[in-house]
């Protein structure tokens, strides 16, 4: 059996729970086309804002297979986010995510405001997010959040599904 | 934020949405932009919202007015917002004359 490796990452200043979800302006996808959409307009109700690595690494797909298998977005309203492109976006929103949108940050300037950029090594000029979820209210307040602290790390379903189960019932 | 009066359903680096674009800025007027996909099978959000799966489209809250087609669109923008809405439509009509050519180099649904 190969040993499987786990590297801490390193402590990070990032949004938590309590906090106000800084607002933010980038497209966002659906199963049709996208437009430029604030957070601040997208939210006005209970919200799941998932940060994950681009579109194809195996951990974007274990994410949206696990809000489909739970029915999340039957729930509350489940936005993504991640450095893939809107092109990208669409291709996982045809295939898994259904009624989820997905905000496009190439740039990865929403991932730093919110502290959880990540460098990949051997992926040179690249900014990835370290996996983040986070339930919010209505006025962005972050009512549960769940941030990586090892890479690679998963978040935990049964928690998250206890977490809106306490704020959408 | 209020949402723009013109809702422009477009594809990156199109011409003929740029054109209208193009338009749009000239008359100082609000819209946001609605990208989709090039393959017109990825269009059915347009097909919806105008009967035809050409971009660029158009929908104008303010007139309850929606269209297909650069020239058309470049032309109700001219008749409806610029001088020619206070010309009589002469605007509008010198737009019209190239409409057509226009139109056919853009394919439809």
């Amino acid at each position: 059996m190969v040993e499987f490796d786990v590297v801490d990452l390193p402590e990070t200043d990032h949004v938590e729970e309590g906090d106000t979800a800084p607002d933010f302006t980038r497209p966002l996808i659906n199963a049709e086309y996208w437009e430029d959409s604030a957070l601040d307009d997208a939210v006005d109700e209970p919200t799941l804002l998932l940060f994950h690595p681009m579109d194809g690494a195996f951990q974007a797909t274990y994410l949206y297979n696990t809000v489909d298998e739970h029915g999340w977005a039957d729930d509350l309203q489940v936005l993504g986010l991640s450095i893939s492109s809107p092109y990208a976006h669409k291709r996982l929103l045809a295939e898994r995510g259904e009624g989820a949108r997905i905000f496009s940050d190439p740039g990865a300037g929403v991932i730093e405001e919110y502290g959880l950029d990540h460098d990949i090594d051997g992926m040179t000029g690249i900014t990835e997010t370290r996996p983040a979820v986070y339930l919010l209210d209505g006025d962005r307040t972050v009512e549960y959040a769940w941030v990586a602290s090892e890479h690679p790390e998963f978040p935990d379903a049964e928690e998250i599904g206890d977490a809106i189960d306490r704020l959408v019932d | 934020m209020t949402d723009p009066q013109i809702t422009l359903y477009r594809l990156q680096a199109c011409p003929y949405c740029e054109r209208v674009v193009r338009t749009l800025n000239r008359f100082g007027l609000e819209y946001q932009s609605r990208y989709v996909e090039p393959m017109h099978s990825e269009r059915n959000v347009v097909k919806r919202v105008s009967g035809a799966r050409s971009v660029p489209a158009i929908v104008d809250r303010e007139t309850g007015v929606t269209m297909s087609e650069s020239a058309n669109i470049v032309e109700y923008l001219e008749g409806t917002y610029g001088d020619a809405a206070t010309d009589g439509g002469r605007a509008a009509d010198d737009a019209a004359t190239d409409g057509g050519r226009a139109a056919d180099a853009e394919g439809g649904a």
